[in-house]
Protein backbone atom coordinates (compact mmCIF):
# COMPACT_ATOMS: atom_id res chain seq x y z
CA UNK A 1 0.00 0.00 0.00
CA UNK A 2 1.26 3.52 -0.83
CA UNK A 3 1.40 5.25 2.58
CA UNK A 4 1.65 8.20 1.24
CA UNK A 5 -0.19 9.51 -1.83
CA UNK A 6 -3.55 9.22 -0.27
CA UNK A 7 -2.68 11.23 2.82
CA UNK A 8 -2.28 14.04 -0.49
CA UNK A 9 -5.20 13.22 -1.83
CA UNK A 10 -6.74 16.49 -3.16
CA UNK A 11 -9.92 15.31 -2.95
CA UNK A 12 -10.08 14.54 0.79
CA UNK A 13 -8.09 17.74 1.14
CA UNK A 14 -11.18 19.56 -0.31
CA UNK A 15 -13.86 17.25 1.90
CA UNK A 16 -12.24 17.84 4.97
CA UNK A 17 -11.20 22.04 4.12
CA UNK A 18 -15.42 22.12 4.02
CA UNK A 19 -16.43 20.59 6.80
CA UNK A 20 -13.92 22.43 9.11
CA UNK A 21 -15.36 26.16 7.45
CA UNK A 22 -19.03 24.86 7.79
CA UNK A 23 -17.87 22.98 11.79
CA UNK A 24 -15.89 25.68 12.73
CA UNK A 25 -18.75 28.16 14.72
CA UNK A 26 -16.73 29.25 17.75
CA UNK A 27 -13.47 30.98 18.20
CA UNK A 28 -10.25 28.15 18.81
CA UNK A 29 -6.73 28.06 19.15
CA UNK A 30 -5.01 25.11 18.54
CA UNK A 31 -1.22 24.42 19.25
CA UNK A 32 1.18 21.87 16.98
CA UNK A 33 3.90 21.27 19.60
CA UNK A 34 5.90 20.08 17.02
CA UNK A 35 8.22 21.55 14.52
CA UNK A 36 7.85 18.82 12.00
CA UNK A 37 3.94 19.94 12.36
CA UNK A 38 4.85 23.60 11.64
CA UNK A 39 7.06 22.77 8.58
CA UNK A 40 4.55 20.93 6.93
CA UNK A 41 1.71 23.18 7.71
CA UNK A 42 3.41 25.49 5.89
CA UNK A 43 4.82 23.78 3.49
CA UNK A 44 1.28 22.84 2.38
CA UNK A 45 -0.64 26.34 2.56
CA UNK A 46 -2.60 24.55 4.93
CA UNK A 47 -2.93 28.01 7.32
CA UNK A 48 -4.22 29.94 5.01
CA UNK A 49 -7.29 27.44 4.34
CA UNK A 50 -8.39 28.09 7.45
CA UNK A 51 -11.87 30.47 8.28
CA UNK A 52 -10.22 33.18 10.51
CA UNK A 53 -11.31 31.74 13.65
CA UNK A 54 -9.06 28.81 13.77
CA UNK A 55 -5.97 30.13 14.55
CA UNK A 56 -3.04 27.48 14.12
CA UNK A 57 -0.14 28.63 17.05
CA UNK A 58 3.18 26.74 16.54
CA UNK A 59 4.91 25.64 19.78
CA UNK A 60 8.12 24.34 21.82
CA UNK A 61 8.39 20.90 19.78
CA UNK A 62 11.78 22.19 17.86
CA UNK A 63 14.62 20.73 19.41
CA UNK A 64 17.19 23.19 18.46
CA UNK A 65 15.47 25.68 19.20
CA UNK A 66 15.12 25.52 22.61
CA UNK A 67 18.55 24.37 22.79
CA UNK A 68 20.18 26.52 25.66
CA UNK A 69 23.30 28.81 24.75
CA UNK A 70 25.04 27.75 27.40
CA UNK A 71 24.53 24.15 25.40
CA UNK A 72 26.02 25.46 22.41
CA UNK A 73 28.99 27.24 24.50
CA UNK A 74 29.88 23.78 26.37
CA UNK A 75 30.01 21.98 23.20
CA UNK A 76 31.68 25.04 21.35
CA UNK A 77 34.54 24.99 24.56
CA UNK A 78 35.40 20.90 24.17
CA UNK A 79 35.09 20.83 19.99
CA UNK A 80 38.30 23.47 20.62
CA UNK A 81 40.49 21.04 22.46
CA UNK A 82 42.97 19.27 20.27
CA UNK A 83 42.20 15.85 21.49
CA UNK A 84 38.54 15.98 20.39
CA UNK A 85 36.52 15.12 17.46
CA UNK A 86 33.05 16.78 17.75
CA UNK A 87 30.44 14.67 15.86
CA UNK A 88 27.10 16.81 15.74
CA UNK A 89 23.95 16.51 13.76
CA UNK A 90 24.07 19.93 11.49
CA UNK A 91 22.10 21.87 12.27
CA UNK A 92 23.69 22.86 15.87
CA UNK A 93 26.65 24.04 13.96
CA UNK A 94 24.71 26.95 13.08
CA UNK A 95 22.59 28.18 16.57
CA UNK A 96 24.21 30.93 18.17
CA UNK A 97 25.48 30.07 21.87
CA UNK A 98 25.35 32.77 25.06
CA UNK A 99 28.41 33.99 23.50
CA UNK A 100 26.80 34.17 20.18
CA UNK A 101 29.76 32.54 18.70
CA UNK A 102 28.20 29.16 16.62
CA UNK A 103 30.44 25.55 16.25
CA UNK A 104 30.50 26.06 12.83
CA UNK A 105 32.83 29.37 13.45
CA UNK A 106 34.78 26.75 15.83
CA UNK A 107 34.99 24.57 12.58
CA UNK A 108 36.34 27.58 10.69
CA UNK A 109 39.04 28.23 13.57
CA UNK A 110 40.33 24.65 13.34
CA UNK A 111 38.25 22.46 15.38
CA UNK A 112 37.58 19.19 14.28
CA UNK A 113 33.53 18.97 13.96
CA UNK A 114 32.11 16.83 11.61
CA UNK A 115 28.39 16.35 10.65
CA UNK A 116 26.33 12.94 11.30
CA UNK A 117 23.51 12.08 10.78
CA UNK A 118 23.05 9.99 13.61
CA UNK A 119 24.76 8.37 16.84
CA UNK A 120 25.97 5.69 14.95
CA UNK A 121 27.96 7.75 12.61
CA UNK A 122 29.80 8.83 15.46
CA UNK A 123 29.93 5.68 17.40
CA UNK A 124 32.10 4.57 13.81
CA UNK A 125 34.47 7.87 14.09
CA UNK A 126 35.12 6.76 17.58
CA UNK A 127 36.08 3.31 16.69
CA UNK A 128 38.28 4.57 13.40
CA UNK A 129 39.61 7.46 15.77
CA UNK A 130 41.29 5.45 19.29
CA UNK A 131 43.68 8.13 20.39
CA UNK A 132 40.98 10.54 20.38
CA UNK A 133 37.67 11.68 22.11
CA UNK A 134 34.55 11.50 20.23
CA UNK A 135 32.42 14.03 21.56
CA UNK A 136 28.51 13.82 20.34
CA UNK A 137 26.28 16.74 21.39
CA UNK A 138 22.83 14.78 21.47
CA UNK A 139 19.62 17.29 21.52
CA UNK A 140 16.18 15.54 20.35
CA UNK A 141 12.95 14.45 22.28
CA UNK A 142 11.60 10.92 22.80
CA UNK A 143 12.13 10.21 19.07
CA UNK A 144 15.93 10.50 19.31
CA UNK A 145 16.60 9.50 22.51
CA UNK A 146 15.88 5.51 22.09
CA UNK A 147 18.28 5.98 19.28
CA UNK A 148 21.08 7.47 21.32
CA UNK A 149 20.37 5.05 23.77
CA UNK A 150 20.61 2.32 21.93
CA UNK A 151 24.12 4.06 20.81
CA UNK A 152 25.12 4.05 24.37
CA UNK A 153 24.68 0.93 24.52
CA UNK A 154 26.48 0.05 21.63
CA UNK A 155 29.64 1.91 22.81
CA UNK A 156 29.25 0.47 26.30
CA UNK A 157 29.28 -3.74 24.79
CA UNK A 158 31.87 -3.00 22.61
CA UNK A 159 34.27 -1.24 24.87
CA UNK A 160 34.20 2.37 22.83
CA UNK A 161 35.99 3.80 25.67
CA UNK A 162 36.78 7.08 23.56
CA UNK A 163 32.78 8.30 23.08
CA UNK A 164 31.57 11.11 24.96
CA UNK A 165 27.78 12.09 25.07
CA UNK A 166 26.61 15.90 25.71
CA UNK A 167 23.04 15.61 26.61
CA UNK A 168 20.20 18.62 26.18
CA UNK A 169 17.45 15.80 25.40
CA UNK A 170 14.03 17.06 26.62
CA UNK A 171 10.83 14.75 27.10
CA UNK A 172 7.56 17.07 25.60
CA UNK A 173 5.19 16.77 28.44
CA UNK A 174 6.33 18.86 31.00
CA UNK A 175 6.70 21.28 28.38
CA UNK A 176 3.07 21.29 27.03
CA UNK A 177 1.85 21.49 30.54
CA UNK A 178 3.83 24.40 30.88
CA UNK A 179 2.19 25.77 27.63
CA UNK A 180 -1.09 24.54 29.20
CA UNK A 181 -0.16 26.48 32.39
CA UNK A 182 1.00 29.68 30.64
CA UNK A 183 -1.20 32.50 29.24
CA UNK A 184 -1.32 31.13 25.84
CA UNK A 185 -4.80 30.13 26.36
CA UNK A 186 -4.47 27.04 23.85
CA UNK A 187 -7.93 25.01 23.60
CA UNK A 188 -6.37 21.87 21.71
CA UNK A 189 -2.80 20.50 20.58
CA UNK A 190 -2.03 18.88 17.72
CA UNK A 191 0.13 16.23 19.01
CA UNK A 192 3.47 15.64 18.29
CA UNK A 193 3.49 11.76 15.80
CA UNK A 194 6.90 10.84 16.26
CA UNK A 195 7.09 11.32 19.44
CA UNK A 196 4.22 9.32 20.44
CA UNK A 197 5.42 6.87 17.81
CA UNK A 198 7.62 5.86 20.94
CA UNK A 199 5.80 7.04 23.86
CA UNK A 200 2.33 6.08 22.97
CA UNK A 201 -1.01 8.27 23.56
CA UNK A 202 -0.99 8.12 27.76
CA UNK A 203 1.97 10.80 28.25
CA UNK A 204 -1.01 13.94 27.46
CA UNK A 205 -4.00 11.99 29.43
CA UNK A 206 -3.36 14.85 32.23
CA UNK A 207 -3.64 17.84 29.60
CA UNK A 208 -6.91 16.57 29.52
CA UNK A 209 -7.58 15.56 33.02
CA UNK A 210 -6.17 18.76 34.50
CA UNK A 211 -6.44 21.35 32.04
CA UNK A 212 -9.10 20.07 30.24
CA UNK A 213 -7.44 20.79 26.64
CA UNK A 214 -8.11 18.42 23.69
CA UNK A 215 -5.20 16.59 22.10
CA UNK A 216 -5.00 14.52 19.05
CA UNK A 217 -1.78 12.59 17.76
CA UNK A 218 -1.76 14.07 14.29
CA UNK A 219 0.74 12.66 11.42
CA UNK A 220 2.39 14.86 9.20
CA UNK A 221 0.30 14.81 5.51
CA UNK A 222 -2.29 17.25 4.44
CA UNK A 223 -4.86 14.54 4.95
CA UNK A 224 -3.87 14.07 8.67
CA UNK A 225 -3.29 17.35 9.74
CA UNK A 226 -6.49 18.80 8.30
CA UNK A 227 -8.72 15.70 10.10
CA UNK A 228 -6.52 16.22 13.27
CA UNK A 229 -7.99 19.85 12.79
CA UNK A 230 -11.52 18.46 12.00
CA UNK A 231 -11.29 16.16 15.69
CA UNK A 232 -10.12 19.13 17.89
CA UNK A 233 -13.04 20.74 16.48
CA UNK A 234 -15.53 18.54 17.44
CA UNK A 235 -14.06 17.84 20.79
CA UNK A 236 -14.39 22.06 21.31
CA UNK A 237 -17.78 22.15 20.08
CA UNK A 238 -18.80 19.12 21.91
CA UNK A 239 -17.37 19.86 25.14
CA UNK A 240 -15.56 16.71 25.33
CA UNK A 241 -11.70 17.10 25.09
CA UNK A 242 -10.40 13.58 24.71
CA UNK A 243 -6.95 12.11 23.79
CA UNK A 244 -7.95 10.70 20.06
CA UNK A 245 -4.97 8.91 17.55
CA UNK A 246 -5.49 10.43 13.87
CA UNK A 247 -1.77 8.89 13.01
CA UNK A 248 -2.86 5.48 13.74
CA UNK A 249 -0.42 3.69 10.90
CA UNK A 250 2.83 4.74 13.53
CA UNK A 251 1.34 5.20 17.06
CA UNK A 252 -0.25 2.89 19.24
CA UNK A 253 -1.98 3.41 22.38
CA UNK A 254 1.25 2.10 24.28
CA UNK A 255 3.63 3.11 21.69
CA UNK A 256 6.99 1.06 21.34
CA UNK A 257 7.53 -0.50 24.76
CA UNK A 258 11.13 -1.73 23.42
CA UNK A 259 12.22 1.82 22.80
CA UNK A 260 10.81 3.25 25.76
CA UNK A 261 12.39 0.20 28.08
CA UNK A 262 15.63 1.27 26.03
CA UNK A 263 15.49 4.30 26.72
CA UNK A 264 14.36 4.40 30.34
CA UNK A 265 17.55 2.12 30.80
CA UNK A 266 20.03 4.47 29.97
CA UNK A 267 18.90 8.00 30.49
CA UNK A 268 17.07 9.28 33.69
CA UNK A 269 15.18 12.43 34.56
CA UNK A 270 16.62 15.81 34.56
CA UNK A 271 15.91 19.43 35.36
CA UNK A 272 16.66 21.13 31.92
CA UNK A 273 16.56 24.93 30.47
CA UNK A 274 13.81 25.68 27.45
CA UNK A 275 14.02 28.36 25.72
CA UNK A 276 11.34 30.92 26.12
CA UNK A 277 10.18 28.92 29.65
CA UNK A 278 13.55 28.66 31.35
CA UNK A 279 14.23 25.25 34.07
CA UNK A 280 11.22 23.07 33.65
CA UNK A 281 11.83 20.25 36.56
CA UNK A 282 11.98 16.77 35.59
CA UNK A 283 12.00 18.04 31.73
CA UNK A 284 15.52 16.58 30.57
CA UNK A 285 16.91 13.24 29.69
CA UNK A 286 20.73 12.92 31.30
CA UNK A 287 22.71 9.34 31.15
CA UNK A 288 22.21 7.67 34.05
CA UNK A 289 25.36 7.18 37.23
CA UNK A 290 25.86 3.32 35.35
CA UNK A 291 27.14 5.10 32.23
CA UNK A 292 28.86 8.04 33.76
CA UNK A 293 32.26 7.36 31.79
CA UNK A 294 30.18 7.94 28.71
CA UNK A 295 28.81 11.79 29.84
CA UNK A 296 30.84 14.99 29.07
CA UNK A 297 29.07 16.95 31.87
CA UNK A 298 30.90 14.62 34.40
CA UNK A 299 34.25 13.86 32.67
CA UNK A 300 34.04 18.02 31.85
CA UNK A 301 31.94 19.84 34.16
CA UNK A 302 31.43 23.22 33.85
CA UNK A 303 27.78 23.47 32.57
CA UNK A 304 25.53 26.26 34.22
CA UNK A 305 22.38 27.62 33.08
CA UNK A 306 23.41 31.17 32.37
CA UNK A 307 21.23 32.41 29.95
CA UNK A 308 21.52 35.30 27.75
CA UNK A 309 19.26 35.62 24.96
CA UNK A 310 20.47 37.82 21.83
CA UNK A 311 19.27 41.10 22.14
CA UNK A 312 15.99 42.05 20.12
CA UNK A 313 15.34 38.16 19.50
CA UNK A 314 11.68 37.00 20.46
CA UNK A 315 12.13 33.28 19.44
CA UNK A 316 11.47 32.79 23.32
CA UNK A 317 8.16 34.19 23.36
CA UNK A 318 7.26 32.40 19.60
CA UNK A 319 8.04 29.19 21.18
CA UNK A 320 5.61 29.71 24.41
CA UNK A 321 2.72 30.38 21.22
CA UNK A 322 2.51 34.31 21.88
CA UNK A 323 3.94 35.59 19.20
CA UNK A 324 5.22 34.66 15.39
CA UNK A 325 7.88 35.74 13.86
CA UNK A 326 6.34 38.74 12.02
CA UNK A 327 6.23 39.94 15.38
CA UNK A 328 10.08 40.37 15.51
CA UNK A 329 11.75 43.45 14.98
CA UNK A 330 14.89 41.51 13.38
CA UNK A 331 13.19 39.21 11.52
CA UNK A 332 14.11 39.49 7.60
CA UNK A 333 15.74 42.62 8.25
CA UNK A 334 18.77 41.04 10.14
CA UNK A 335 18.00 37.40 10.89
CA UNK A 336 17.86 35.12 7.97
CA UNK A 337 18.46 31.42 7.59
CA UNK A 338 22.45 32.85 6.03
CA UNK A 339 22.78 34.72 9.13
CA UNK A 340 20.56 33.27 11.79
CA UNK A 341 20.47 35.81 14.94
CA UNK A 342 18.11 33.32 17.30
CA UNK A 343 17.87 29.55 17.17
CA UNK A 344 14.44 29.62 15.54
CA UNK A 345 15.99 30.78 12.40
CA UNK A 346 18.52 28.03 12.50
CA UNK A 347 16.32 24.64 12.08
CA UNK A 348 13.79 24.11 8.88
CA UNK A 349 11.46 23.18 11.75
CA UNK A 350 12.24 26.19 14.04
CA UNK A 351 9.07 29.18 13.32
CA UNK A 352 11.14 31.83 11.74
CA UNK A 353 13.04 29.29 9.38
CA UNK A 354 9.75 27.89 8.20
CA UNK A 355 7.95 31.29 7.62
CA UNK A 356 11.35 32.91 5.96
CA UNK A 357 11.57 29.87 3.87
CA UNK A 358 7.81 29.54 2.95
CA UNK A 359 8.10 33.05 1.58
CA UNK A 360 6.44 34.86 4.77
CA UNK A 361 8.85 37.74 4.31
CA UNK A 362 6.42 40.68 4.98
CA UNK A 363 3.86 37.78 7.01
CA UNK A 364 1.41 39.50 9.38
CA UNK A 365 -1.53 37.63 10.67
CA UNK B 1 15.52 16.83 13.62
CA UNK B 2 12.53 15.51 14.00
CA UNK B 3 11.82 14.51 10.81
CA UNK B 4 11.13 10.76 10.41
CA UNK B 5 10.47 9.17 6.90
CA UNK B 6 8.27 5.87 5.98
CA UNK B 7 10.45 3.43 4.80
CA UNK B 8 11.17 -0.58 3.47
CA UNK B 9 13.07 -3.23 5.33
CA UNK B 10 15.09 -5.05 2.70
CA UNK B 11 17.27 -6.99 4.53
CA UNK B 12 17.75 -7.70 8.25
CA UNK B 13 21.53 -8.96 9.45
CA UNK B 14 20.61 -8.98 13.75
CA UNK B 15 21.14 -4.95 14.84
CA UNK B 16 21.25 -3.48 11.56
CA UNK B 17 18.79 -3.32 8.27
CA UNK B 18 18.94 -1.96 4.99
CA UNK B 19 16.09 -0.03 4.29
CA UNK B 20 14.75 1.47 0.79
CA UNK B 21 12.91 4.48 0.41
CA UNK B 22 12.51 6.74 -2.59
CA UNK B 23 14.67 4.54 -4.81
CA UNK B 24 17.69 4.79 -2.09
CA UNK B 25 18.87 2.63 0.40
CA UNK B 26 20.55 2.93 3.85
CA UNK B 27 21.90 1.25 6.53
CA UNK B 28 19.76 1.31 9.62
CA UNK B 29 19.22 0.42 13.33
CA UNK B 30 16.38 -2.22 14.09
CA UNK B 31 17.72 -2.49 17.83
CA UNK B 32 14.24 -0.67 19.11
CA UNK B 33 11.83 -2.84 17.33
CA UNK B 34 10.78 -6.73 17.83
CA UNK B 35 11.03 -8.86 15.04
CA UNK B 36 11.58 -6.94 11.67
CA UNK B 37 11.26 -8.36 8.26
CA UNK B 38 11.86 -7.63 5.02
CA UNK B 39 8.70 -6.29 3.23
CA UNK B 40 8.01 -4.55 6.56
CA UNK B 41 7.32 -0.92 6.84
CA UNK B 42 9.04 1.48 9.51
CA UNK B 43 9.40 4.99 10.18
CA UNK B 44 13.48 6.05 9.97
CA UNK B 45 14.22 8.32 12.38
CA UNK B 46 18.40 9.52 12.73
CA UNK B 47 19.66 6.62 11.71
CA UNK B 48 17.12 4.33 13.64
CA UNK B 49 13.92 2.34 12.81
CA UNK B 50 11.86 3.62 15.43
CA UNK B 51 8.15 2.04 14.69
CA UNK B 52 6.66 0.20 12.41
CA UNK B 53 4.40 1.31 10.23
CA UNK B 54 0.99 -0.79 10.13
CA UNK B 55 -0.79 -0.16 6.42
CA UNK B 56 -4.07 -1.89 8.04
CA UNK B 57 -4.26 0.98 10.27
CA UNK B 58 -3.46 3.27 7.24
CA UNK B 59 -6.28 1.84 5.20
CA UNK B 60 -8.74 1.90 8.47
CA UNK B 61 -7.62 5.47 8.82
CA UNK B 62 -8.60 6.38 5.18
CA UNK B 63 -11.95 4.88 6.10
CA UNK B 64 -12.84 6.56 8.88
CA UNK B 65 -11.72 9.88 7.40
CA UNK B 66 -14.37 9.14 4.50
CA UNK B 67 -17.09 8.56 6.33
CA UNK B 68 -16.03 11.54 8.92
CA UNK B 69 -17.17 12.91 5.37
CA UNK B 70 -20.63 11.47 4.98
CA UNK B 71 -23.31 13.83 5.63
CA UNK B 72 -25.13 13.12 8.38
CA UNK B 73 -22.55 10.82 9.66
CA UNK B 74 -20.21 13.79 10.99
CA UNK B 75 -21.56 14.35 14.48
CA UNK B 76 -22.83 11.64 16.97
S1 LIG C 1 13.51 36.21 13.43
FE1 LIG C 1 15.53 35.69 14.30
S2 LIG C 1 15.83 37.21 15.90
FE2 LIG C 1 13.64 37.22 15.41
S3 LIG C 1 12.70 35.75 16.83
FE3 LIG C 1 13.21 34.62 14.98
S4 LIG C 1 15.23 33.78 15.40
FE4 LIG C 1 14.93 35.42 16.89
Amino acid sequence: MDLIKPFRDPARVDKLLEMIHREATGSYRFMEVCGGHTAAVHKYGIKELFPGNISLISGPGCPVCVSSGSFIDHAIALSRRTDTITASFGDLLRVPGGSKKTLYEAKSRGADIRIVYSINEALNIAKRNRQKRILFPAIGFETTAPGNAAGILEAERNEIRNFLMLSAQKIMPPAMKAVAEGETNINGFVCPGHVSAITGSGIYRFLVDEHGTGCVIAGFEPVDILSSVLMLLRQVNNQRPDVEIQYRRAVKPEGNVLAKNIMNKVFGLSDEWWRGFGIIPGSGLQLKPEYEKFDARRVFPGYTFTEQENEGCICGSILRGLNTPADCPLYVSECTPDHPVGACMVSSEGACNVYYCTGKRVYSE
Amino acid sequence: MCLSIPARIVSVDEDYAVVSFGGNTFRAGVQLLDDVRPGDYVLLHAGFAIQKLDPAEAEETLRLIDEMQDPGNDRQ
